[in-house]
């Protein structure tokens, strides 16, 4: 896959595969196109080349029909809806699904995983905290019942400790209901914990991939990556 | 005292007409950050279309809600053919297109139905009338109310309300949870066309129907939107209330009635440098 | 000196020789058509005269106004009352009305600095709408004339001319007296937005926070560029006023200014040319079309409008310029410098 933001490309020939019900990070620097390789698995930048899902080409299509597939995006800076209050935004997650009963079953769960979200449950959005809208954001993705879930940095921002609390659900998340997911991290250490699969990126290509175990213990990438 | 509640109340039913009006206008400004210039040709456009369906022979509520459907329809289509390539485009090319927009509608009304001024019945019965206010204005008002009540209970507790207001304020993070953001701005434009009709229809009984009825309308409504806040709905109605009731207090004691459109002219003007964004909006509106 | 001669170099020789044979033209009209087309020929200068400054204005300086036609009708009005009620000779009223109109559009420019394009226009429509019940006001009837307006009579040509062995009627004399106006405003203009102040204009249009950076006074421009722009306009609506020969508050309506819009579209927004090629649109089409219906006219310019935006934004100036560069051998002028 090839991916442009306008005139300047950034991508440069990026392929990769996910595993169904997996967990897969994509490592990598500030810059070298993580974000936008999500971006373009929606739509959201104009990409070339073969993107698959579930056996169907849905590169070249819209970002609302790549959502209604089942890929679900939790984006680069939450993309929380400000205005509205939290209950809201979670049904909005749910927005293209038919049944009814089970989505108020699934606003349930994700207040059994996130019981703060509960709480403000009719207060604006605006006014959650920066972990709180992380979750609320991850929840809103998850209420779409996905089959594919993509992360963008979810650990921007927040503290260490709520950044286990939340790798930990989305751990339980994966678990439970199989939902694969692709988590774009600079905090690889945390990532390559959660994760099962693993790709590594520079300047738009990928240069290592492998299960999280061989590149936890990867000396290119402890060094570059883990720090030490 | 007599005199003031008279105009007092006089002021709210015509306020009432304003603020649906520029609750039409908000509804677009919301959606698209755009000031709908044609808004009052649409309106209209719609009399006319209810005069017609009248003359025909139609009972009045029956062509009521047609217009109020068909208006619903035309907002739909003018957004997705005339709106929708310009969406993006600089603000001049925006405001042009408005401007034909309004031209456009203007001249047909002006050729399909000539430029002579029409009567357009009232349907409210003399038995709604109180001390101080005929059927009619007692009549406009409680449409006026009961349409906003409508769109209050739309807008917030239905999933297509919910969807629409977020595709207004977010539609990045519309999309990505499936909204078909193109397709929520365009049933935008088709309601504030429809309850744009509604304050024509609601107007027409006392301006009397005439392609230019609606230029001094827009005026007032452009007037209350600001007033309350470009961005607010309930701003865009206070707004409405208030302006139709200053017009009608300056009008009848302080400046006489030939010049009660430079009140809203005025009150453009003054909100626009004292306080751009209205008393409950939260858009900036000055350049930085 | 040297300024004009570069300015010469940068048009070329080509549109130096074909505004030569234009003025040529122009002279000579007069003589060759029916008084009445005189008259319309005199309109025609007339609302070029209006469309430059309101592309002043809107097309070099990015401020978006629907409410010119309320300069016009302030310098019309000035005009008619000296004339009517000062008893002051037609000529005299024609800077007066400058004056007047520079100074009222420089005191909305300063307010106008707060806005933005499209709130910028909304206070300009609603201007626009307000003029004809200020024209009609009780109060101020005994200058304005109230809803009657004011008639003025047609001015007949000088006593020197007749002198002179000149014979001119009065249709053609008001005709060279306004192609002489039309001129000198036009040279003015042209040595305006080429040199420092239309750059600057420009500038700001196209990136205000860099032109601000950069040292430009950006509030003194655009307040200007009202003034200016709204001086244009007056001047044209005096000059109107007197070839028309009466003023009245419903010939000021907000469709006057959507006219001049459409004037700026179709002519070309940033081109002095395009204001001539407006001008003949704004004249000569409504005569036209009126003969289907009296509602076709503004069918036309509503369509027109519309069609413009999408396909020629340039205006006619715009694609004449791409025609014309085209030929020479492909090397574009860049819209952003000035051009005839």
């Amino acid at each position: 896959m090839r991916a442009s933001y306008g005139a300047t490309r950034v991508l440069h020939g990026l392929d990769f595969r996910l595993q169904e019900k997996s967990v897969t990070a994509l490592l990598g620097a500030n810059g070298a196109g993580k974000t936008t390789t999500l971006r373009a698995l929606c739509g959201m930048v104009r990409a070339e080349g073969e993107i698959r899902f579930a056996g169907e080409r849905i590169g070249g299509r819209r970002t609302e029909d790549i959502a209604r597939l089942g890929i679900a995006h939790v984006p680069d800076g939450r993309g929380t809806f400000l205005h509205l209050t939290t209950e809201e935004n979670l049904r909005l997650g749910a927005y293209a699904r038919k049944d009814r009963p089970a989505v108020a079953r699934d606003i349930e769960r994700m207040y059994a995983y996130f019981p703060r979200l509960k709480e403000r449950r009719r207060q604006q959005a605006g006014t959650l905290s920066g972990g709180e809208q992380q979750m609320l954001a991850v929840s809103r993705a998850l209420m779409l019942g996905p089959k594919l879930l993509l992360l963008d940095e979810p650990s921007f921002g927040l503290a260490p400790l709520v950044v286990r609390e939340l790798f930990g659900i989305l751990r339980s998340v994966n678990a439970e209901s199989g939902v694969s997911m692709l988590l774009v991290e600079q905090n690889a250490a945390m990532a390559l914990e959660l994760a099962d699969h693993a790709c590594v990126i520079e300047t738009g290509r990928v240069v290592r991939s492998g299960s999280a175990a061989e590149l936890k213990h990867d000396d290119a990438v402890r060094r570059a990556y883990l720090g030490y | 005292m007599e005199a003031v509640l008279l105009q007092v109340l006089a002021g709210l039913a015509t306020g009432s007409i304003y603020a649906s009006l520029a609750l039409a206008l908000v509804m677009i400004y919301q959606a698209t950050h755009l000031v709908n210039f044609a808004q009052g040709e649409m309106a209209m456009f719609a009399t006319y279309i209810a005069w017609s369906l009248v003359n025909a022979g139609m009972g009045y509520w029956p062509a009521f809600l047609l217009t109020v459907l068909i208006a619903f329809v035309l907002g739909v289509l003018i957004e997705r053919v005339v709106i929708r390539p310009v969406e993006n485009a600089p603000v001049l090319a925006v405001v042009v297109v408005f401007i034909g927009l309004l031209v456009i509608l203007n001249s047909i009304a002006g050729w399909i139905f000539s430029y002579t001024i029409k009567s357009f019945p009232s349907p409210f019965p003399a038995a709604l009338g109180i001390r101080y206010m005929s059927p009619h204005q007692v009549g406009a008002l409680l449409v006026t109310l009961l349409v906003l009540a409508l769109l209050y209970v739309f807008f917030r507790f239905t999933p297509l309300g919910l969807a629409m207001r977020a595709a207004a304020q977010n539609p990045v993070s519309s999309r990505l949870v499936g909204i078909r953001v193109g397709w929520m701005l365009a049933l935008g434009w088709g309601l504030a066309a429809a309850v744009g009709a509604i304050a024509g229809m609601m107007v027409a009984p006392i301006v009397y129907l005439d392609p230019n009825m609606m230029a001094g309308i827009l005026l007032y409504a452009f007037a209350a939107a600001l007033l309350g806040g470009i961005d607010s709905p309930g701003g865009a109605v206070v707004g409405g209330l208030v302006v139709g009731v200053l017009e009608n207090l300056l009008g009848a004691f302080v400046i006489g009635n030939e010049l009660k459109l430079v009140v809203a002219l005025v009150l453009i003007v003054g909100v626009l440098l004292v306080r751009p964004s209205g008393f409950f909006g939260s858009v900036q509106v000055s350049r930085v | 000196m040297s300024n004009e001669k570069q300015g010469l170099r940068k048009i070329g020789t080509v549109p130096v020789f074909l505004t030569l044979v234009l003025l040529l033209v122009a002279c000579v009209l007069p003589f060759v058509v029916s008084n009445y087309r005189t008259f319309q020929l005199t309109l025609v200068l007339v609302y070029a005269i209006a469309l430059l400054g309101l592309n002043i204005l809107t097309g070099y300086n990015g401020q978006i106004s629907l409410g010119h036609g309320a300069f016009y009708a302030i310098g019309a009005y000035v005009a008619a009352m000296l004339m009517d009620q000062a008893g002051m000779p037609y000529w005299a009223t024609i800077p007066i009305a400058g004056v007047v109109c520079l100074v009222v559009g420089f005191l909305f420019g300063l307010p106008a600095l707060r806005l933005e394009g499209l709130y910028l226009a909304l206070a300009t429509f609603a201007l626009a709408v307000s003029m004809p019940p200020i024209l009609k006001a009780h109060f101020l009837e005994k200058w304005t004339g109230g809803v009657q307006g004011i008639v003025i009579v047609k001015p007949d040509p000088p006593a020197w001319l007749a002198a002179a062995g000149v014979k001119l009627n009065a249709d053609q004399w008001l005709y060279y007296f306004v192609l002489a106006i039309a001129l000198v405003l036009f040279v003015v203009g042209w040595n305006l937005i080429s040199g420092r102040i239309g750059r600057a204009l420009i500038a700001i249009r196209d990136h205000h926070t860099a032109a601000e950076a950069m040292g430009i006074n950006t509030a003194i421009y655009k307040s200007l560029a009202f003034g200016v722009s709204a001086m244009y306009t007056g001047i044209a609506g005096a000059l109107g006023a007197i070839a028309v020969q009466f003023v009245a508050p419903d010939s000021f309506t907000v469709f006057l200014s959507i006219t001049f819009l459409v004037g700026i579209v179709v002519g070309g927004l940033a081109s002095l040319s395009g204001a001539l090629y407006g001008a003949l649109f704004i004249q000569f089409v409504p005569n036209i079309a009126d003969e289907l219906s009296k509602a076709a006219p503004w069918a036309v310019f509503g369509v027109f409008l519309i069609a413009f935006v999408y396909l020629m934004p340039t205006g006619v100036a715009g694609a004449l310029r791409v025609l014309l560069s085209r030929r020479r051998g492909g090397k574009l002028l860049q819209p952003k410098e000035a051009v005839p």
